[in-house]
Order: structure tokens, then sequence, then C-alpha cells
């Protein structure tokens, strides 16, 4: 645990040599070579399905490849599991957070360490070590409960280097970070990248692993496509670098999109633009009201203070916000996962606070979960159950309580046709197929037949471009027609582009609402953020 | 196509596999063990085979499946859904001991068949409610449904000896039993055969379950319950119905159990009796991936062991207690085959790293000698 062991050596290089690793249906990693050198910031590129998750997570020592070799300065290793891979000093900085809420920062990091006895005040110093390092500053006793988003990737980076990282992974670090949040990471990334260490950043935003990257690899379809070394990328300005990154992200489907712009715009590459239409607000009914609704729940997330909103037909309410600040709170109460402790629920001016999931469902009010594998889906039931999920017992597909598997399998053929989902079959278990598709099966069970308001959390996170843009595209047609989604998300760019208004959460109450009307929407959506939340950017 | 259906029979295949290599393992390790203590193995299982199986003991070895069946089948419905039910003990006696208290007076008054009927419904109910407390303390306070039935199973099996001793106590006997049915009194057997007709309620049991589990819309909700509780509460399934529902259930099959055991095969009911027949099914219910149809082969298993071991023991000087040996194996080697099989699942490695390291290092020492050479 000294510094000594922590800061490697400069020019050590992890090699990893033609990687393959296959899934039953598909080939993730398909003889993939990289080789990550110490004090460099290495971007992986490639949508969601590029293999990406599966090339790190071999790294960590999660999965083991079908063949090829990993070799840590010139010596092969055999990473076969996750405390394997922290000897090798290889740390992780997961999508999701990995902290456990109801310990303390300092807790949380010694969670790993081995030894019988807590050694907290050498755990303390070296947090203070850690601190500097990353500029920032981490208060060991805070309850990880009680971090800003900013912070708690902080925390996060110093739990993946705590044992001692001469690689540090991040994976997809900045989709939840605002604008200030990114450069302030950044400027930790070039702190580390000086004091020798190796940095893999995993994106699917071309401007940032322009900015951020002194090498760029490009993932598609399992191969590496691309790669461009660090002598290159300093040799290429900015737009060239940009068009041979996204001639490899996206290849041959290049030539269907109509130029370039349809695919930077796609790729994160330019900054994001209103993309619906103007309703009129005056002639539009309300369709869900809700009137300072509280919610009683414990967790912050889950807990809403005196919520009052209004949507009206054929509207795209957007709800920003760092996440956890009641976000999930306010998805159940509408969905009637949970109870309204005070206040009233409307649907078309009908009150509907008492009716329970089911009832709201038969009403018309749907919700599109952020946790798709767990809650909006049974992994190892198959693809045509999970679409009817909703509708158990309903005929014609249930019949005197017993199931029509006809019935059923046609309806559910009929969706995966109209929603393109890539399935082998209706029979295939949901948990096997990917992210996108997963999500599809989502929406297409929640947008049918009757639904009148939806609300979507969070409806693009972990997805590829392509399914985001068919997401945005569905979410779009169903407001065309009259729906109204309420939208919550993380991602700034998502909601400037869908929604009409922009409403800020915070601490579970709204703290400000922002019409989607200019270009400084995105500046005044986070001066409510970071006037609401306390400097969640850190 | 093709190739599906060949991957589905290969993953079925593989299943059978996972089921009954641990029972395999456990025989040959039992039968290592019987052999350091001086006994032969091969001459113990074919005696348990002969006592079992062969010269009509497979009758005997039917009527034990009937109350293991049917205790099976009130396991898989709770352990389906995630839900501990451990009280099978105290719910089979609590049930028993009203059968066997009651029946021989009630059959003087009333015509056989109504009071195998009757006492048959009163044995379901009783078996069901004494699972409605651990029932309520795990819907309203989450309270770990284990601690609770194993409790309630203590103070049922108390209250079983108190019912016996104080209340259904036959006058004629010295000894605490309850009266005694006669032949007559109890339930007939099959045609022709030495097994009564509580056979073929377990065996309906399970058909009539695996229909439930698989075929109607409470199958399903039971599913997703049981797979994850945020899903289930995402659908919309009442949790606290759900929950109620299931244990009720389980407690009525284990209640049917102690009835159709009772008025087969016993007749009476004694003091601190208790053939803990949940023990002996759980590792079985799991082996059978508690599918209700699955479990009739696995439970048809351990009757012909348990019938024919329990004479091969004494022939062969073990004590009794030597089966409970084999189940304990049986579990050793079951949680042994599925961290494998998850492991392989995943397609993460089967040994720890720091066991392959110390195992590749002579041979990296070698490989580098060589280059340099």
């Amino acid at each position: 645990m000294t510094n000594t062991e922590s800061s490697p050596a400069n020019g050590g290089v992890i090699r990893l040599h033609e990687i393959t690793k296959a899934f039953p249906g598909v080939i993730a990693n398909n003889k993939v070579s990289l080789e990550l050198h110490n004090a460099q910031v290495h971007c992986l590129l490639g949508e969601n399905g590029a293999g990406k998750s599966t090339l790190i997570s071999i790294l960590a020592g999660l999965q083991l490849p079908d063949s090829g070799t990993i070799s840590v300065d010139g010596t092969p290793v055999f990473i076969g599991s996750p405390r394997m891979a922290k000897r090798l000093g290889i740390g992780v900085v997961h999508q999701h957070s990995t902290l456990v809420p109801g310990l303390t920062v300092l807790e949380n990091l010694m969670l790993g360490e081995p030894g019988f006895r807590k050694r907290e005040k050498l755990a303390i110093q070296r947090l203070e070590e850690l601190s500097d390092l990353l500029g920032a500053r981490i208060l060991p006793k805070t309850p990880a409960a009680e971090l800003g988003l900013g912070q708690q990737q902080q925390v996060e980076i110093a739990k993946a280097m705590w044992t001692g990282t001469r690689l540090l992974i991040l994976d997809e670090p900045t989709s939840m970070l605002t604008p200030s949040a990114i450069d302030a990471l950044g400027e930790s990334l070039t702190r580390l990248t000086a004091r020798g260490l190796g940095v893999v950043l995993i994106t699917h935003k071309l401007r940032e692993a322009y900015k951020m990257g002194d090498c760029v690899t490009v993932l598609r379809g399992g191969r590496n496509v691309a790669h461009l070394s660090v002598e290159r990328m300093a040799t290429m300005d900015e737009d060239s670098a940009r068009a041979e990154i996204l001639r490899a992200m996206f290849g041959d489907e290049l030539a269907d999109m109509d130029d370039l712009s349809e695919a930077e715009e796609i790729s994160g590459a330019t900054v994001a633009r209103r993309e619906v239409s103007r309703i009129d607000f005056s002639s539009a009914p309300v369709k869900l009201r809700l009137d300072s609704v509280t919610t009683g729940a414990r967790s912050m997330d889950a807990s809403i203070t005196d919520i009052s909103l209004e949507i009206r037909a054929g509207e795209i309410l957007g709800i920003a916000g760092i996440d956890g600040h009641g976000q999930t709170g306010l998805a159940e109460v509408v969905a009637g996962q949970q109870n309204a402790f005070r206040g009233v629920i409307e649907l078309n001016g009908a009150d509907i606070t008492r009716l329970g999931v089911r009832g709201r469902q038969a009403a018309g009010v749907r919700y599109v979960t952020d946790d798709r594998l767990h809650e909006g889906t049974v992994a190892n039931l198959p693809v045509s159950i999970n679409l009817m999920l909703k509708r158990i017992g309903e005929a014609p597909f249930w019949r005197a309580g017993q199931i029509d598997k006809k019935a059923v399998n046609k309806e559910a053929e009929r969706l995966i046709e109209e929603y393109t989902i890539r399935t082998p079959s209706p029979a295939t278990r949901v948990g096997t197929l990917s992210g996108g598709n997963i999500q599809k099966v989502l929406l297409a069970r929640e947008l049918g037949e009757g639904s009148q308001v939806v609300v979507v959390n969070k409806p693009t996170a972990g997805l590829d471009l392509k399914t985001v843009r068919m997401v945005h595209d569905v979410l779009r047609d169903f407001a065309a027609g009259g729906g109204s989604v309420l939208l919550i998300s993380t991602e700034m760019d998502e909601l400037i582009q869908l929604s009409h208004r922009i409403a800020v959460i915070s601490r579970g109450s709204i703290v400000g609402m922002v019409p989607n009307d200019g270009p400084d929407t995105a500046e005044r959506v986070g001066a409510f953020m970071i006037g609401g939340a306390e400097d969640g950017a850190a | 196509m093709a190739q599906r259906e060949r991957s589905r029979g290969k993953a079925a295949l593989y299943l059978v596999i996972r089921s009954v290599v641990p029972i395999v393992l456990a025989l040959v390790v039992a039968g290592i063990l019987m052999l350091t203590i001086g006994k032969n193995p091969i001459a113990f299982y074919t005696d348990v085979f002969n006592n079992g199986v062969l010269g009509g003991n497979w009758q005997a070895s039917a009527v034990l499946m009937t109350p293991l069946l049917l205790v099976a089948l009130g396991l898989v419905v709770v352990f389906r859904g995630q839900l501990w039910n451990l009280g099978y003990d105290g719910q089979f006696m609590l049930a028993g001991v009203f059968v066997a208290g009651l029946a021989p007076q009630m059959m003087t008054h009333y015509p056989v068949w109504a009071v195998w009927i009757g006492l048959t419904i009163l044995a379901v109910i009783i078996g069901a409610s004494w699972t409605l407390i651990p029932a309520w303390l795990k819907a309203r306070y989450g309270t770990n449904e284990i601690i609770t039935t194993l409790v309630m199973s203590s103070i049922g099996i108390g209250l079983t000896n108190i019912l016996v001793q104080y209340f259904f106590q036959d006058p004629t006997v010295a000894e605490p039993t309850t009266g005694t049915m006669t032949t007559a009194q109890m339930l007939p057997n099959i045609p022709g055969t030495r097994i009564h007709i509580g056979f073929i309620v377990a065996i309906v049991a399970a058909v009539v379950l695996q229909f439930v589990i698989s075929r109607t819309s409470f199958g399903l909700r039971l599913d997703i319950f049981g797979s994850s509780t945020k899903a289930a509460r995402h659908v919309g399934i009442n949790s606290t119905k759900m929950i109620f529902a299931l244990f009720i259930i389980s407690g009525g099959l284990i209640g049917l159990a102690a009835a159709m055991d009772i008025f087969g095969q016993w007749g009476y009911m004694r003091t601190n009796w208790n053939p803990a027949y949940g023990d002996m099914v759980v590792p079985f219910v799991f082996l059978a991936r508690l599918s209700p149809l699955g479990c009739i082969p696995f439970i048809a298993f351990y009757s012909i062991f348990s019938t024919g071991g329990i004479i091969a023991s004494q022939d062969s000087g073990l004590s009794s207690k030597f089966l409970l040996v084999i189940v304990a194996l049986i579990l050793i080697f079951m949680s042994i085959t599925e961290y494998i099989g998850t492991k392989r699942d995943l397609g993460q490695s089967y040994l720890p790293d720091e066991l392959k390291e110390v195992l590749r290092r002579p041979f990296d020492r070698i490989a580098s000698q060589g280059a340099r050479r």
C-alpha cells in the first residue's frame, strides 16, 4: 500500500493479443488486439454492442476470453477473477455506481481490503493522497448516499485506484455529468497520466474522445476497425480525425445516411438542438396532472415532495436532474407502483390517485422503467411472455385462466415485427437479447394499445446509437399522435432534442421549469441543477 | 431450426446430467465410506434394490412415496416464489394429529367415506392455517420466514404431543397414543396392489400443480414473483396476496400429505413420532429444479432407497441413520455441481487464480529457460 507500489513505471504496456470471445449467437470480440501504454489516455470508441464492455470485463477478470492472450510488460498473465485484475493493478470504474449508499466514503473504499483489522488511519492518509492526485476534495466520513454525482464519480475512481492501480478503466463516465463536471474529470485524468498511470476511456461520444484521448481505437461488430496512434492524433486536426473516426464507426452504413452530419449528430459529435415541433399550449388539453404529490419512501431516489405538474396532449415534458434525486419516485408514483402519501393525480381530469398499477395500466398510464433487466423484464422468461407481462390473465391471451400460446405468439410476432426486435424467436429468453432489443420489448409493451401517458425513465441509457435514434423517433411519434410523455433523463442532449419543456428535479422537488425555446436552454437547466443540488459537480 | 432443436436437446441433457451427477457421486462416496468401516457397498446397494423394488417391495416404496411427494409439492410451490417454508414438520404433525385423533370416534357416527373427505379437508385447513402467522409477518414486516416457520414448526410439534396425550388419548391403552383405525376404516388399496389410493391423489396433485404452474396466469405470476420482486411490483402483482396464497397452498398440500399418510399407512398417531418427511425431500425438490412432475422420479428414487435401505442397513449392521449421511452427501455434491455449473454458465474458470498461478509457475519457468537457450 505504499507509493512505490502504486506509481507504475513509465513505458509499461498491457498488451491484448487477438482476444476472441463468443456468446451464443454473437461474437462479442473477434481477434481484438490492443496496446495500453502507461501515461496515456486510450479512448475506446464504438457503439453499444460493439464489444467494448466485453473487452473490459475480460481485462477486469469478470470473463475469460475464448482465445487470445494478455501480457503485462511482456509477461503473459491469466486474469481469471477480479482479484487477479486488482493484483495486476487494473482498476475499473463501472458505468453504474458500485458504492454502498449506507456506508461512508472511507468504508466504501476499504471494502475490498484484505486482512482482519480495519486500519483507518492508513486509509485516511491514502485517501488524502488520492484526493490530491484527483484534484478533488473527498471527505472520508460522508455517507456515500449524500455525495453529488461528480463527487460520487471521484470516489469511484479513488476506489478503482485504491490498491495501487497502473491501469484505470472508465466505462462511459461522462453520460451523466454536467459540462463542468466533464471538464473536471478531464483535468483529473491529465493529472493521473502525468503520474504515469494508463487510462482507458470508454465512450460513444466523439467530441469527448477527441478532447480527452491521446489515442483512439474504434470497435465495430466486435472487431478492431481503426486505430489512431498518438503520433497521428497529434498531426490531424479535429475535423479530419472526426471524419476518419466516423467512417470507422459506421462503415458502410455511412453511405445510407444523407451526409456526414447525420452520423455526427447521432454519435454526439455536435451540440444538441431541439427536434420536436411546436405544440399549441392553449388548445391542447391537460392529460396528466399532479397536484402537490408527496410520497413517504425512505431513500432519496424514491421519495418526492410536493410535486405539481401538468402534461398536455402531444407534449414531451423533460425531467432533468442529477441521478438519484427523486426521479424513480416520480416515475413510480405516476405508474402506481408507489402510493401518493399526499396529493392528487389526475388523468384527463379523472382522479386516479387510488388506482394501482393494473388499474392505471388499463386507464392508459404506462411506464418504461430504467431498470430494464430486473424490473422491466424477467430474464428467464421468453420474449413473448415479456411482451405480455402487463396483460397476464387478459383475454384473448388467457382463456378461463389458461394461456393460449398461439394467441400470445401471434401478438408477440406482430410486436416483434413492428418494433424490429431482433430475436431468434418469440420463445427466446429475453435475458439473452442485447440491451437495445430489450428496450424495444419494453417500448412495444408500454406504447401499445390504449396508451395515453407514458413515463420513460432514462430510455436510452446504454443503447447503441441506432437504437437511441429509434427510441427518440418512437417517443416523438407517440407525442405527435396526441400522447403525453414524461421523459426522465440524465442526458442533457436527449432532453434538449426531445422536450417541449424541461423541469429540473432536485432532492425530490421540482426546482425550476425551463421552456425549451432557445440555444441557452442547457445553461438555464444547468443553473437550476447547480442551484438546487449541493455541489454535484464537485 | 434443426440446430435449435439439437441445442435444446443438449440443454435438456445437460439439466439431467446436472441433476443426476450429485446422486451418483453421493452413492460412490457413501460406498467408499462403507468400505472404510469394513462393509461391502455392492452388497449393500444390491440389498437396497432387492428390498426396495423386487418381490413386490416396490409397493411399500410407493406407499412411502405418497406423503413424500405431497410434501415435496408443497415445498415446490413456495420455493418457486423464493419463499422458504421450513415449517413442514409442524404443519404435517398438527394436521395429522387431528385426523388420527378424530377419525376413530367420528367413524362410529358417520359413514367412513364422509369422514375421509371431511377430515382430509380439515387437515388441509390446519396445515394451511399454521402458515398464516409466518405469511403475515413476512408480508407486513418482511420478517424472515425461515425463522418464523421453524419456530411455528416447533410449537406445532409440541402442540401435537399435548393433543395426543390430553385430548385424543385412547383410554384403552397405557401408552400415549390416539385411537387406532381398523383396516376397513383406512383408505382402500388400488385393486391388485398393497398401495392405498392416496398414492393416486399424490400423482394427480403433481399433475394438477404442473398444469397450474406451466399453463395458468397464476403460475406465470408466481414465476415472475419468484424471479424478481421488482418485476412483480412493476407488473402490478400484489406481493401480500401472493405471499399468503403461496404459504396457504404449501401448508394445505402438507396437510393433505398428513391426511393421506395417516388414513393410508398408519391409522393412528403416538407422541414423539415425527417422520420428518420434509427434511428428506428438500434436496430432491431442488434436484428436480422445482418442477412438480420432475419431483416424481427423484422422490421415487428416495422412497425405494429408504424402503430398501432400512432393511439393508439392518442386514449389514449399519445404523439406519446412514441413509441421512447419503442424503447429506447428495446435498454437498449438489452444491458443488451447482457452483461449477453456474461458473460454466458465466464462462468463468472453475479454479481460483492463485491455485492456477501455482500450477503454471513451473511450466512458465521451463518455457522461459527453453526460450533463453
